[in-house]
């Protein structure tokens, strides 16, 4: 309550400032007078009393300040009259401001938009309650790498670990709705029962799954995203218990998820439906394909190496209950991780990079802001001087200075926020397929905060060498001589600042080199086909018109037929599995003869079930033997092309055509090999080695639902997007077509984490760029200006035009080499946080740095020109009669 | 004026202001001169320190301030002590009377 009246008081003060002094001053003058009268009543005279009065309680002036002095609102007071001189002085100086409010503008912007991006995917926890106790469980892959899991593995290991409270698994599920408009895919999972317990979100409106829905043949049940909820069924609560209808088979709503569930494993996953897999099962089964995505939630205390460990133990003690298969058996262990770090991991160090980079470009901009305020300071030195001769002190003048900075800073800020806006959008437009969190990037409360702060920090950082540097020295000097501009000692704190944004430039530079080349050099790495003219889509079969295998071998066929009779298309065909989608299929390889025990394996290899042109139409080479042909659709063993990998591997001794092996289930048929060609990459273009096995898509145990139709085309691939998709259409309105793109953006998106991060460091060296060039050319500028007298002479004493332009520009570039010298060290220590988003180019590639040498010595170069050709004009006659 | 003039002990001016407003609402120098007077002078009140202690008796809700007319139409700020500045003035002077008292018996010890 006084605390209030506090405030209301200082307020009040602040608010009616001049009623309050009036107030002081009238009972000041009442006091005095009192005490004066009181004299003259013990026999003063009138003006020996207001004397005698005056040396006895003080000088009313000193008394009322004292008093005024006291409250809280003194100190704001200051404050507001210090930015009100500010706001004037910014006013005056309006081209400065603009650069300078514009430049810190980029800064600020620029690291508050990256700061809302780094903060919920890497700062802040997942958006679950305890979320540090969800974990990822994988399984080991014969190269050591993470694999998903079987479900055999998962049905273990709930019913026998103790560190996890609950463990659910997942798999990617994209059910259709037909209707009206063209088909819908939509987005799902098929889950285990506990999914949503494991991240421990509810379902706001009907239920979540349990234990029940969650059986072989159970009912068809369905859980909906709140997007979903609202768009497909206008966020009707009354749907809960009403029936939907996918891929032609009527599923029961239970419930609808939180609009705020983040569902970071899938993120753009719009419904669930319980898994459903089959309790008991033969080797043979899906339930042992390594296809499945493991959560689990830790008892409280357990962490991910207790989980880990008890895996191990588990694994050691088979138990008769579960048997287990060769290629599922836990021998390696298990991979246990969190689930954030998992999620995480792949952009992590993209994002740490953009991060790193966004640093040196506000640094720059401190360093040109600070040097633009150096160069004001020397314009202002005689105001200065005035405000000291008036009786401010250097503290007082300092604050002053200071404060006139934060609110430039401040301004920028304001500004950088809506650089931010534009600059979020922009990266998460750029942002590469699969980070998580992005729903939650964007301007929230946090960012402000960090915007206000770093505006704050950046205003007095920038502020504290000119305010030091201006208060400085004898400013009466500077009075007398305001006119006669002398070379003063802030001349050298700007070359510093001039040399340090060379070197910052540069470090910029050869990051965004780096970068460069490594993105050449994987794009330059042979993919094992030509991308260029092939579009790619998958056509997917829902419904049960097409459930049975021999109907959709025909409408496949039909498919195939229809693309290929249209104009511009040259061949197309169809495969199982294309590479750089994203998708792995792998299977099993045993080798005939091979001495391994029952069930052993001679590692594992990519299905691709084509048709017989597919090798063709992607330009796949072919090394020995034969391609596929349309007259492998019969004979024993399975006529099959393989990679050279895959013989590398297999034979190394030999020749491979004629051999013969076991690929997948036990129920497929022996292969013989036909054929040889070239690798391809698969799951990314830095993967090498990848074995791949050919067959014909009628030559596997099933027919697959969804299979990859590939188009090459004599014009651009693009252009046939839409006659494709219709020709597609015309045979089957009901059939969803996804995943649509030419091959050539589909191996650009394979490497999107580099690219991102380019994209970024090129705009940041570009602006880095520009902020050396401005620097340098204003301080050249300056000292061109400040020395206008010294050049009149020299030119009037017989220097030519031609030596005074050397002499300028050999200042600026004896800066632009000392910078140069300086950013080579720092982008040798800076390039090792690129190390691991590099590839084919060493972090010190010596044709990289000197690239950027040239290029920041060029650009430095030409902003050098432009004072030095007006040093070289200076007519003697006019500047010597001007001072 | 007497020479043993001397400033008011620190941290008792509040109380001191106080106590003088509890027999009836004054005005700035009317405190200083009461104060001055029944301390037999010993005490001087330096208006700058007696108006910044009524500005702050008056924000912690002690005292009210008011504009009233006195002799010869002149305006003077009369302060008057609340209820909670009675409470106030008692908790500090009982405080007051047991220090104090136990410095004079300390110093009476020592004879």
């Amino acid at each position: 309550m006084s605390l209030l009246k506090e405030m209301s008081h200082g307020l009040r003060v602040l608010l009616f400032r001049r009623a309050a002094d009036r107030d002081l001053n009238e009972e000041v003058a009442d006091y005095l007078e009192r005490s004066a009268a009181e004299l003259r009543s013990h026999g003063y005279t009138t003006g020996d009393a207001h004397r005698a009065a005056r040396s006895a309680d003080g000088n009313p002036l000193y008394v009322t300040e004292h008093v005024r002095d006291s409250g809280w609102e003194n100190a704001a007071d200051t404050l507001i009259s210090d930015l009100r001189v500010a706001a004037r002085r910014l006013r005056r100086d309006a081209s400065f401001t603009v650069v300078s409010v514009l430049t810190l503008a980029l800064g600020i912007g620029a690291s508050t938009a990256i700061f809302s991006a780094i903060d919920p995917i890497l700062l802040r926890a997942l958006p679950y309650p305890h979320a540090e106790q969800i974990v990822t469980v994988e399984d080991v892959g014969s190269g050591g790498g993470p694999i998903d899991v079987t479900y055999g593995t998962f049905r273990e290991l709930r019913a026998r670990l103790h560190s996890f409270t609950t463990l659910a698994v997942s798999n990617p599920w994209q059910p259709t709705v037909t209707g009206a408009t063209e088909p819908q895919r939509l987005v799902g999972q098929a889950v285990s029962s506990d999914y949503f317990d494991v991240l421990g979100v509810r379902p706001t409106v009907g239920r979540g799954f349990v234990a029940a829905d969650d059986q072989p043949n159970g009912p068809r049940e369905v859980v909906l995203s709140d997007g979903l909820w609202r768009r497909r069924f206008g966020a009707d609560r009354s749907i809960v218990g009403r029936a939907v209808t996918l891929d032609g088979t009527p599923y029961t709503v239970l419930g609808v998820m939180p609009a705020s569930f983040d569902n970071v494993l899938v993120p753009d996953a719009e419904i669930w439906s319980p898994l459903q897999y089959a309790t008991s099962f033969g080797p043979d089964s899906r339930e042992w394909g390594h296809h499945l995505k493991m959560i689990g939630r830790l008892r409280s205390g357990a962490t991910a190496t207790d989980a880990s460990r008890e895996i191990l133990r588990v694994a050691r003690t088979p138990v008769t209950e579960f048997a287990r298969v060769p290629w599922a058996d836990m021998s390696g262990g298990m991979i246990v991780q969190s689930l954030q770090a998992n999620v995480v991991g792949p952009v992590r160090p993209a994002l740490l990079a953009v991060a790193g980079g966004v640093l040196l470009l506000l640094l720059m901009v401190m360093v040109n802001v600070t040097n633009l305020l150096l160069a004001r300071g020397a314009q202002r030195r005689g105001e200065l001087a005035m405000r000291a001769a008036l009786g401010a002190g250097r503290m007082r003048i300092i604050r002053q200075l200071l404060t006139e900075t934060v609110l430039l800073a401040l301004i920028g800020g304001a500004l950088g926020l809506v650089v931010a806006q534009v600059g979020i959008r922009a990266l998460v437009a750029l942002s590469p397929a699969g980070v998580p969190r992005l729903a939650a990037v964007g301007l929230d409360a946090r960012a402000f905060v960090f915007a206000l702060a770093v505006s704050a920090l950046v205003g007095l950082l920038v502020g504290i060498v000119p305010a030091v540097n201006g208060s400085r020295g004898d400013l009466r000097a500077s009075l007398h001589e305001s006119t006669r501009r002398a070379v003063g000692g802030h001349q050298g704190a700007r070359r510093v600042l001039v040399v340090a944004e060379m070197a910052l430039a540069l470090m910029l530079l050869t990051c965004a080199g780096l970068l460069l080349r490594s993105v050449q050099s994987i794009f330059a790495t042979p993919a094992g086909f030509d991308a260029s003219h092939l579009l790619a889509m998958q056509i997917q079969t829902s419904g049960p018109r097409l459930a049975d295998d021999s109907t959709r071998a025909h409408y496949f066929a039909s498919v195939l037929q229809t693309v290929k009779r249209l104009p511009g298309v040259e061949s197309a065909a169809l495969t199982s599995l294309l590479p750089l989608s994203g998708d792995v299929e792998s299977y099993g390889v045993r080798l005939e003869g091979s001495q391994g025990a029952d069930g052993a394996q001679d590692g594992a290899a990519m299905r691709y079930s084509v048709t017989p042109e597919y090798l063709r139409t992607m330009r796949i080479s072919l090394v020995r033997g034969r391609l596929l042909e349309p007259g492998d659709a019969s004979g024993d063993p399975v006529p099959t092309v393989v990679s050279e990998s895959f013989v590398r591997s297999a034979y190394p001794s030999g020749d491979a055509i004629g051999k013969r092996f076991h690929f997948g289930p036990a129920s497929a048929q022996q292969s013989v090999i036909v054929g040889v060609v070239r690798d391809v990459k698969q799951q990314s273009l830095l993967a090498s080695g990848e074995t791949d096995v050919y067959r014909l898509q009628t030559r596997w145990p099933w027919l697959d639902r969804a299979a990859w139709l590939v188009v090459r085309t004599s014009g651009d691939p693009a252009a046939l997007t839409t006659p494709v998709k219709n020709a597609i259409w015309s045979i089957d309105r009901n059939q969803p077509i996804v995943r649509l793109s030419t091959m050539e953006a589909l191996v650009t998106r394979s490497e999107a984490n580099r690219r991102f991060a380019l994209i970024i460091f090129e705009a940041f060296a570009l602006a880095a760029l520009a902020l050396a060039a401005i620097g340098i050319y204003g301080v050249l500028s300056g000292g061109v200006t400040e020395r206008m007298r010294e050049l009149g002479v020299r030119s009037a004493l017989g220097a030519s035009g031609g030596e005074i332009l050397r002499l300028i520009l050999g200042q600026g570039m004896v800066l632009s080499v000392v910078g140069v010298v300086l950013g080579l060290v720092g982008a040798a220590f800076a390039s090792r946080a690129l190390v691991s988003l590099l590839f084919g180019v060493s972090r010190l590639d010596p044709a990289t740095y000197a690239e950027g040498v040239a290029l920041l010595l060029v650009i430095a170069a030409a902003a050098c020109w432009f004072p030095a050709r007006r040093a070289a004009r200076v007519d003697p006659a006019i500047t010597l009669r001007s001072d | 004026m007497p020479d043993s003039t001397t400033d008011v002990i620190p941290g008792t001016l509040d109380l001191l202001i106080l106590k003088t407003l509890s027999l009836q609402p004054m005005h700035g120098f009317g405190i200083a001169r009461r104060v001055e007077q029944v301390s037999r002078s010993v005490f001087k009140v330096n208006p700058g320190s007696l108006l910044t202690a009524l500005q702050r008796l008056e924000r912690a809700g002690y005292v009210e301030a008011e504009w009233r007319q006195t002799e010869n139409a002149r305006r003077a700020r009369y302060y008057t002590l609340t209820r909670i500045g009675r409470r106030q003035l008692d908790t500090e002077a009982a405080d007051w009377m047991r220090r104090s008292g136990a410095v004079l018996r300390l110093l009476k010890s020592e004879d």
